[in-house]
């Protein structure tokens, strides 16, 4: 796969949803079929240029998301705008014309070439220059040699790849990704990965949908997690932060004489407790502080003035799955 | 938005392109014309120089009415495919997420399963009309070249095979299972077919003035049912399976 080889981190920037004009805008979106609540009222912006993650279980309601913003289906009520378009049937053709869709499967014609496949989706964008449009998206997905090749005959790998070359014939400003790394092996997704920060940097909003936290974490700007409501919002490192109390985690060679006389009155510490049972070597500790980079230092200093041997001195580092699974245990604990 | 010719067009190469390489669309297309040809033609070469005028005429009549059926089937066959083949392929998401609207879609449809059909049924007649001025007795084939019934078929094979047409896309953008499309679809685009059978048997008298209203009739019908069916053609529907209520649904034309 050609492309930008650098690694598809996010470099450190504003909140984009703060700085640009928004690519796409939901407010109070619902969605229902039938008894059955799909969406309800959520409401959250995209930047332009923004990676979006969009987490959540399955059943969260993110494909019928996607498939409302993507004009597929109409909204039980709530509105949106996609790509600077007002959603609504008089512009739901227009705004097809500047996004485009990756759904979960592939989606393309087994008894047709990758190229034939290509072509027919360029017709129906009423791209000019077809041929240049479809070479350039295959070079961009690594498959320019199996463009003659029958997509029945590719791998699930390969032809995740074609459908993903399908979505950059339009130039889209805005592209819905469903798990566009599925199926794929750790190269290939590592190359996905690129190319859709590429494609950020390019100024494209990127809108996707993913089961991969790892992935997320990487790529996405900021993250929604669903679960039929909007559970929370963020750049996971906020979402880390406003989840779980920062703290210290220590490690000493034995037992502490008196912990409470060491930890308590040092700065910016607001308590601890020990996560090892008592009289056990190594014995470890956890201390609740305001800034860890700030307590460090003299939480240090007071152990070995107490005489301890320091193992260890960390701050624990939270994921997004530590996040995502607080957040979703904690909403199933609640519907259970 | 205005509709495309390109966008119309590259449906009617895509389906062509994959009419060509799916085996069972190649049998299913191949097998009715022979059935309803080899018939015909067979009945018509044993009838006897000695037959009575009645039996001629009764043997010219069914050989010119199951010819017919060719426009009835193969099209009906190919329009049950059309769009539930393209959902359990899973390809019909990523068609509709395109600016190519539900008319555009179907009249591409509907051109690429006409044209061929239109083509087998007409070569069918021509085959059959020839054999029998080639193999059959002087007055089996002046019956035939001759009978009132054979330019009324002609005006006919278009007009059933939109009818076809139309009811399996209605079926197919309804149905869950390729072969139930198929079925119903058959038996749906039976009924013009009683017309021209009525006609063909003498029951109606094929006049110039009966077959020109009969046909002025279906071709009304035809038109309101591509209308009807673009109704029927619901992007929710199509790819839920739940059918949005009247303030849901996209309603207007080209959305």
């Amino acid at each position: 796969m050609s492309g930008p080889s650098s690694s598809p981190t996010r470099p450190p920037q504003a909140a984009p949803a703060e700085t640009a004009a928004a690519a796409i805008e939901v407010s109070h979106l619902t969605k229902v079929f039938g008894s059955r609540t799909a969406v309800a009222d959520v409401s959250f912006s995209v930047a332009r240029g923004e990676v979006f993650g969009f987490l959540g279980p399955n059943g969260a309601g993110k494909t019928t998301t996607v498939r409302i913003l993507g004009t597929l289906i109409a909204p039980t009520s709530g509105t949106a705008v996609v790509a600077g378009l007002p959603l609504g049937p008089a512009s739901a053709a227009e705004i097809r014309q500047h996004i485009s869709i990756m759904p979960e499967a592939p989606g393309l014609y087994r008894r047709l070439t990758v190229n034939e496949n290509l072509d027919y989706f360029a017709r129906l964008y009423g791209l000019p220059r077809r041929q240049q449009r479809i070479s350039e998206a295959l070079a961009a997905v690594g498959l320019a040699d199996r463009a003659h090749d029958l997509t029945g005959s590719l791998s699930k790998g390969l032809r995740q790849r074609a459908a993903l070359a399908r979505t950059l014939l339009n130039d889209p400003s805005v592209m819905f990704l469903d798990e566009p790394t599925s199926g794929l092996d750790p190269v290939a997704s590592h190359e996905v990965q690129v190319l859709i920060t590429s494609l950020r940097d390019r100024g494209v909003t990127v809108f996707l949908t993913t089961h991969r936290l790892d992935e997320a974490e990487r790529l996405c700007d900021r993250v929604a997690i669903m679960s039929t409501s909007l559970r929370t919002i963020g750049r996971p490192a906020e979402l880390r932060e406003a989840l779980f109390s920062r703290s210290l985690a220590i490690a000493t060679a034995a037992p502490l004489a008196q912990p409470d006389q060491v930890f308590t009155g040092l700065p910016s510490v607001r308590g601890w407790h020990a996560t090892s049972p008592a009289a056990t070597s190594p014995a470890n500790y956890v201390l609740a502080v305001t800034d860890p980079a700030r307590a460090a230092p003299p939480v240090t200093r007071a152990l070995v003035a107490a005489g301890a041997d320091v193992l260890s001195i960390a701050e624990p580092q939270h994921t997004l799955e530590d996040v995502y699974l607080e957040l979703v245990e904690d909403t199933e604990g609640r519907t259970r | 938005m205005s509709m495309s010719a390109t966008r119309i067009g590259a449906v009617i190469r895509k389906e062509l392109a994959e009419f060509r390489r799916n085996r069972f669309i190649l049998t299913t297309t191949a097998i009715f014309p022979i059935v309803f040809l080899v018939s015909p033609t067979a009945q018509i070469l044993a009838i006897k120089t000695t037959a009575l005028s009645t039996v001629l005429e009764r043997r010219v009549q069914t050989g010119l009415f199951l010819p017919l059926l060719i426009p009835v089937f193969v099209p009906a066959i190919l329009a049950a495919y059309a769009v539930v083949g393209e959902r359990e392929q899973g390809t019909l998401e990523p068609v509709l997420t395109t600016p190519v609207s539900r008319l555009e879609f179907l009249l591409g449809k509907a051109a690429a399963i006409f044209l061929p059909a239109i083509a087998i049924s007409y070569l069918m007649f021509g085959v059959f009309v020839a054999i029998t001025q080639f193999a059959a007795t002087p007055a089996v084939a002046t019956a035939v070249l001759h009978a009132p019934q054979l330019p009324a078929a002609l005006v006919f094979v278009p007009l059933l095979a939109a009818w076809a047409i139309w009811v399996g896309l209605a079926i197919s953008a309804r149905a869950t299972d390729t072969r139930v499309a198929q079925q119903l679809s058959i038996l749906g685009s039976l009924p013009p077919v009683a017309v021209t059978a009525l006609m063909s048997f003498d029951v109606i008298s094929p006049t110039f003035t009966v077959a020109a209203a009969l046909a002025g009739g279906l071709l009304v019908i035809d038109v309101l049912a591509c209308f009807a069916v673009a109704r029927v053609f619901d992007r929710e529907r199509l790819i839920t399976g739940t059918k949005p209520t009247a303030e849901q649904r996209y309603r207007v034309r080209g959305a």
